[in-house]
């Protein structure tokens, strides 16, 4: 398998740099999620891998090839559209051989290798429907069976799941998932659902004004987050500014024993998960402000010397309190991130 | 936004001054001139109540066929080359920035308020030896001596698609600026060349807009008879130029009216074509 390479890729538009000297490695073979919120310079990135806009700076290489000046139709990279972009005018099938009538390939084949697709993303005896009468959902399937119709060698996906409703977007993020599995493709996915890039990815790739702010598998993106706003944007986290303090770290409403900054001043991240409501004994005092009940997981917002902290748990783990309570918080001190 | 088709008075009330305008200043003169045309011609004098074929028959002859033929080749030509070159145009001009797309706009809207005798001797002027472009290949040493491009077909042909470009152009762009641009880059990365996903995809996408743009240009075209007049020798009139010809200084109403009765319906049965065409193609699918 071929290793995608950005060297210092960068694009301006005018004063602007929308993305900024980014360097990764894309391993072949893995499913990659480029994440961040809007104007963060994912989709630009992902455009200039699909070769629709000209870095500024910077080379892309594929395994040992220099793709930076090789225009798009010449990359043979499959590429799924937020707008799905399916032609009007073609069927269904003609949609998904397009690419292959453009390479020259026999009628025969073409009608075949449609079909194989079309059964490949359960779109079985569809081949003849017009694109304007499928579902939400269908469009997809067709748009992702006309990006993989000729083998490309890399699949990229531009926010591809983001018109669909909340359950068919987890439904179709699985089977993206165990398809790209199945072919073993080198995938991009752009998103802003941190959700859907931990469902999907290998490695998640966080952005944040035109640079990469961390680059690794999920769970660790999501329990060592490198600085504070990938820890904000990857689920969400209790952000404190800590002081160093005899026998541990001074914040807002207390004390937490065992955690030290290396500067005398940091900011601790901690998930509302391991933030754990009592009555009792705890590290930080405050009063109880809103409680949110979300069935499964109830979350508890405190007022900690005017911080809100935010504790989450299961109905049965946590003391019945109301707003205006006061309670403790006591932190997983083993999961607390101490971040510069 | 209400949906209901409009029911009470009330509601017609918007349409009633357009339909009125429409049925007083239309409707009426073109029922006087088809009874014209069937009313018999008194030579020297104008013409008298009947009902006669004479006038149609004698359109039916191959010299008025040969150049109803002619008007109906030119228009086509027309409205083919105007759209062949507003196409391209104006789909780069609708992925310029929006301050480049309203300069260029009213710059081509500016156009439209010339009219045809204004654009006529303006095109005569630039064809002509003394003053015309062909003075520019001399003046370069490509050729020894200028000459006239006009009367000529191809003088008609160039002011006609000069004047209908505009036309063409503000009937495409909304639609080119309606289009989704990833349909371009998805034919591009799926491998087509830039040219070849304009013609594979951009331009199937816009077919409706393309066939109602050429109809449109069409019909504007067939109406033109200054233009021929002023840049066409007398085998480049056009039907138009005749009807004026026998309305006014042949005093034969009838017949003139019988012309313009034809050249309606021959209009009128291309544009069914074309409608046909294109629903045929849609039931295809």
């Amino acid at each position: 398998m071929t290793d995608l390479t950005l060297q210092n890729v960068t694009k301006s538009f005018g004063h602007v740099k929308a993305v900024d000297g980014v360097d990764l490695t894309v391993p072949g073979g893995t499913f990659v999620c480029l994440l961040g919120p809007s104007g963060c310079g994912k989709t630009t990135l992902l455009r200039m891998i699909a070769g629709l806009e000209d870095p500024t700076e910077g080379r892309i290489r594929l395994g040992e090839e220099d793709l930076t000046a090789v225009p798009a139709h010449r990359r043979g990279f499959g590429m799924v559209f937020q707008s799905l972009a399916l032609f009007p005018h073609l069927t269904v099938a003609e949609n998904i051989g397009y690419p292959l009538r453009i390479r020259g390939r026999p009628k025969a084949e073409v009608r075949r290798r449609a079909e194989d697709l079309l059964d490949l993303v359960q779109l079985s005896g569809y081949g003849d429907r017009s694109v304007a009468r499928l579902s939400g959902g269908q469009r997809q399937r067709v748009a992702i069976a006309r990006a993989l119709a000729f083998e490309p060698r890399l699949f990229l996906l531009d926010e591809p799941l983001s018109a669909l409703d909340a359950k068919l977007r987890e439904a179709m993020q699985v089977e993206l998932r165990q398809l790209q599995r199945r072919l073993g493709i080198t995938t991009i996915v752009v998103t802003h659902d941190q959700r859907e890039a931990m469902t999907m990815a290998d490695m998640v790739v966080v952005m944040s004004g035109g640079r990469i702010r961390q680059a690794d598998v999920p769970s660790r993106v999501y329990r060592h987050p490198a600085d504070a706003f990938v820890a904000d944007f990857i689920g969400s986290s209790n952000l404190v500014e800590a002081v160093a303090a005899p026998g541990g770290l001074k914040v807002p409403g207390g004390t937490i024993p065992g955690l030290s900054c290396p500067g005398g001043r940091c900011t601790l991240s901690i998930r509302p998960e391991d933030l754990t409501l009592t009555l009792g004994e705890a590290h930080i005092r405050g009063t109880v402000t809103f409680v949110r009940d979300l069935g499964a997981t109830v979350e508890t917002f405190v007022d900690a010397e005017g911080v809100t902290l935010v504790s989450a748990a299961q109905p049965s783990d946590r003391p019945a309190v109301e707003p205006g309570a006061a309670v403790g918080l006591t932190v997983d001190v083993a999961k607390a991130v101490v971040l510069p | 936004m209400r949906r209901e088709a409009p029911r009470s008075a009330a509601d017609f009330l918007p349409i009633a001054l357009p339909a009125a305008v429409l049925g007083v200043f239309f409707l009426i003169p073109f029922g006087i001139m088809l009874a014209v045309s069937f009313f018999k011609r008194v030579q020297g004098g104008f013409y008298e109540p009947d009902f006669v074929l004479d006038n149609y028959a004698r359109f039916l002859s191959a010299f008025f066929g040969g150049v109803l033929g002619f008007s109906v080749l030119l228009a086509g030509l027309v409205s083919l080359v105007a759209v062949a070159i507003a196409l391209p145009f104006t789909h780069r001009l609708a992925r310029m920035r929006p301050r480049a797309q309203v300069a260029w706009l009213v710059g081509l809207l500016s156009v439209l308020s010339l009219s045809e005798v204004i654009i006529g001797f303006a095109w005569s002027t630039l064809l002509s030896k003394t003053a015309g472009v062909t003075n520019l290949l001399v003046f370069a040493g490509i050729i020894e001596e200028s000459f006239s491009l006009s009367p000529s077909f191809g003088a008609v042909l160039t002011a006609m698609v000069y004047q209908a470009f505009p036309y063409s152009v503000l009937v495409l762009y909304p639609a080119l600026v309606r289009l989704d641009p990833s349909l371009d880059e998805a034919a591009r990365t799926l491998g087509a060349s830039p040219l070849r996903a304009f013609f594979t995809v951009v331009l199937p996408a816009l077919r409706r807009t393309i066939v109602a743009t050429l109809i449109l240009v069409f019909v504007f075209a067939l109406g033109s008879y200054l233009i021929p007049q002023m840049l066409g020798r007398p085998q480049h009139w056009t039907i138009s130029v005749l009807v004026t010809d026998q309305a006014i200084y042949q005093s034969n109403m009838p017949f003139a009216a019988a012309m313009a009765v034809f050249l309606m319906l021959a209009c009128l049965a291309l544009i069914a074509l074309a409608g046909l065409v294109g629903r045929e193609r849609e039931a295809i699918r």
